[in-house]
């Protein structure tokens, strides 16, 4: 449930953002999530940004994935 | 990066199979909360690929399925008023009442519209000031921010034509009460990602200490499910059931506390109607009483013409709770089809019985 | 009088409809048994005749990539062109809200005369009708056709055979995006243009490097997943596709996962499905990638004896699942 997805804030003003995904771009409010800036990841749902990616831990998550390959 | 494709990878997807099926040998039974991740495992075809002792169940995590006939009665009557205009996302749209749908209803001459967000709806209220605009709240923890932010955005903008109908619920009580009801045993759960995006994973903890059972907060790409699947057969193997965050990228322990704050300014917790379970206390959220201007429920006259009724045999209640599956169900497929729906699991794109019905299929 | 708009008038068959007929239509689509203005056309045929009609009621009727006109003309000619016909005569006929700015109907009648220019149709008949405000959306358009098939290919849904090649010429999904990033309430702005096209010259190609494809359909309303769902029930067999040869493109991807909607069942309007035997495969495939229709082609899956009249996908993770086809409307969702 609750469908949303990782976008790119490309330009904000106010509270609301221009988000990219994949070259598409959606308007989204950060009323939820005020501490996002431009160049963040945010995740996307109704039009509103509700959770910052925590970039650092999306790598650290990934090595951890191709760790266990050369296993 | 787009945190998309690097998670649908599938050479470490292979890699996180051939991981669980070596570790795995005792029996288990997983329940996934979220319809999202009941279709999601459906749509990879994980099902096939986890080891046959290995059960996948499907939870109660779909807002649509367990809008109870009643509430959506209420809905259907207000939309009936001409002054009304009904603002939904679109998966309420086909899920059958007492007697119709708001499709049919719209097919009608009702004035129901699909929206992508609240900021659509408000934007109809603003462009509309001779009508009621009515926003149906539904959805969990995910979704009901995004709903108070948008009577805050009302407030400030001294809109008098927007309404909420919070059909609103929030999930740990939903847990709690399948789990103390105890018809279904489960080795562990897949805890909903974007749920917990918002209350955070520490919302969750009570599963391992309360139950002693595993417990892995889940992301929605094909990665993310499996490291969650992998984190539950840990646990089960060695015996040590915790709360495992494997959408740490997403998910904090202590959640989204801007999106709390506004949820707390906005709603109360008051109980809640969940369809095939009944009312549960403390379940479900209201607008607070300074917000009473935009409370749908306090501003219109709900006259319902007659008494709810579901049709019999419709397990939807039961497949929610994990009791039974839709194979077990009289009308699966035979009387109840995506086109003519009898319940919300089968009409709502990740209910149980839909996701049976298109992606479940044999193959010789 | 308003000379800027449509008037009911001009759909009642005095003075405004033949200014109407004569200044747009015949101006803009000028043809030898069109110019006659008679009741009908009348030419000789011999051997067999493809027959087809569509109407076309897209909204909103200006997109990316095209307009309702384009399609009208596209979508006729594509019914008639997979069935191996070659297109040659269309019919128009309007059915216009009054009101409609006069310009509209002018752009739109000009995107027919291209579309049908490149398709190398000619329109040789059609009507036209307004109608109160309110009782049509803008502008709604039917267009008919036929066209001729050589004797000697035998193309259609019944003729997939275990072992055949399944091919399409592109990327999915891109029409209904492009169409569904107009819709009201849904703000988003895509990189992504409807892909209408008229697909004879790019099927005349198909043929000449193979004339034994034994299917060929556009995969419209439904998308992919409908479409091969309906060859396999006609065909009585099974269809066992790839995933990972599917071509979509990433914008498209990436709308249908913000919207909850599965790119192989989103409406396309030039794009084609082949089925063929095995061994031509690897030729027509090469026919299509020069065509620039159809760049983009590529093998993505086999008819089987197994499962008749079931589509089957293997996921990137190697599992091997049912793809259903589409139930009810396809609405964008949240959960």
């Amino acid at each position: 449930m609750c469908l949303a997805v990782p976008a790119k804030i490309i330009s904000l003003e106010d509270s609301v953002a221009e988000v990219d995904l994949n070259g598409t771009t959606y308007k989204a409010s950060i009323m939820l999530t005020p501490e996002a800036k431009v160049g963040d990841y945010v995740l996307l749902h109704t039009g509103y940004a509700i959770q910052v990616i925590d970039e650092k831990d999306a790598l650290e998550t990934l090595e951890i994935f191709k760790q266990m390959e050369m296993l | 990066m787009n945190f998309i494709e690097e998670f649908r990878n599938s050479q470490s997807g292979r890699t996180l199979l051939e991981y669980i099926n070596k570790r795995s040998t005792k029996p288990a039974r997983f329940m996934e909360f979220c319809g999202g991740h009941t279709v999601a495992i459906f749509r990879y075809g994980i099902r096939q690929l986890l080891p046959p002792h290995i059960e996948m169940l499907s939870g109660p995590g779909c807002p649509v399925c367990v809008t109870s006939t009643a509430d959506l009665d209420k809905v259907i009557a207000l939309s009936r008023l001409t002054e009304v205009i009904i603002c939904s996302f679109g998966d309420l749209l086909r899920v059958p009442s007492s007697r119709q749908s708001l499709l049919e209803v719209r097919a009608e001459g009702a004035d129901v519209r699909i929206v992508y967000s609240t900021m659509d709806a408000l934007e109809i209220a603003r462009q509309n000031p001779a009508k009621k605009v009515i926003f149906v709240g539904i959805g969990f923890e995910t979704t009901a921010p995004t709903i108070a932010a948008s009577v805050i955005q009302a407030r400030n903008q001294g809109l008098d034509n927007y309404y909420v109908m919070s059909l609103h619920k929030i999930t740990p009580p939903v847990m709690r009460a399948i789990l103390d009801a105890g018809e279904t045993r489960l080795s562990g759960i897949i805890c909903p990602g974007h749920v917990s995006s918002i209350t955070g994973s520490n919302a969750w903890e009570f599963i391992p200490k309360d139950y002693h059972l595993a417990c892995a907060v889940s992301g929605f790409e094909s990665l993310d499910i499996l490291y969650c699947v992998k984190s539950l057969v840990d646990q089960v193997e060695d015996k040590t059931p915790r709360l495992d965050v494997s959408y740490s990228r997403a998910v904090k322990p202590e959640g989204n506390l801007a999106a709390l704050k506004i949820m707390d300014e906005v709603f109360d917790i008051c109980p809640a109607n969940w369809r095939g379970i009944g009312i549960l206390p403390e379940s479900g959220l209201c607008l607070k009483p300074e917000f009473a201007a935009f409370d749908a429920e306090k501003n219109f006259e709900i006259k319902l013409s007659e008494p709810s009724r579901e049709t019999p045999g419709c397990l939807c209640g039961e497949i929610i709770k994990g009791t039974r599956t839709p194979l077990e169900c009289k009308l699966f497929s035979k009387v109840c089809t995506p086109e003519n729906p009898v319940g919300p699991c089968m009409v709502s794109s990740e209910g149980t019985c839909a996701a049976y019905y298109h992606y479940g299929g044999k193959l010789g | 009088m308003d000379k800027t708009k449509i008037l009911l008038a001009h759909g009642s068959g005095g003075r405004l409809t033949h200014d109407l007929i004569s200044k747009y239509l015949v101006q803009s689509l000028s043809n030898p048994l069109l110019n006659k203005l008679d009741d009908a056309a009348v030419f000789k045929t011999g051997g067999n005749m493809a027959f087809t009609t569509d109407s076309y009621v897209v909204s909103p009727i200006f997109f990316p990539g095209g307009n309702i006109g384009k399609l009208a003309v596209c979508g006729t000619v594509n019914d008639l062109s997979v069935m191996g016909a070659v297109p040659k005569y269309l019919s128009l006929s309007f059915i216009i809200e009054e009101g409609l700015d006069i310009t509209v109907l002018e752009k739109i009648i000009q995107s027919i005369a291209a579309a049908a220019k490149e398709a190398g149709v000619e329109i040789v008949t059609g009507d036209t009708k307004v109608v109160n405000i309110g009782k049509a959306d803008k502008i709604f358009i039917n267009t008919a056709g036929v066209g001729f098939i050589p004797e000697e290919l035998d193309i259609s849904g019944s003729n997939a055979q275990p072992g055949d090649a399944v091919i399409v010429s592109g990327t999915m999904g891109d029409h209904g995006i492009a169409i569904m990033a107009q819709r009201e309430g849904l703000n988003f702005k895509i990189a992504v243009e409807s892909d209408c096209a008229p697909l004879n010259g790019l099927i005349a190609d198909m043929l000449k490097a193979c004339p034994r494809i034994h299917v060929m359909r556009d995969p419209t309303r439904g998308g992919l997943a409908t479409t091969l769902n309906e060859i396999a029930a006609q065909s009585q067999v099974g269809i066992e596709l790839d995933e990972e040869s599917i071509p979509v493109k990433p914008a498209v991807g990436g709308a249908c996962d913000a919207l909850g909607l599965d790119p192989l069942y989103v409406a396309n309007e030039g794009k084609l499905i082949a089925i063929l035997p095995e061994e031509f495969a690897p030729k027509v495939l090469s026919a299509m990638k020069a065509h620039p229709y159809g760049v983009d082609s590529a093998v993505i899956g086999r008819v089987t004896a197994k499962n008749p009249s079931r589509v089957s996908i293997r996921t990137p993770l190697g599992a091997l699942r049912i793809l259903d086809m589409q139930s009810g409307e396809l609405l964008p969702r949240i959960c």
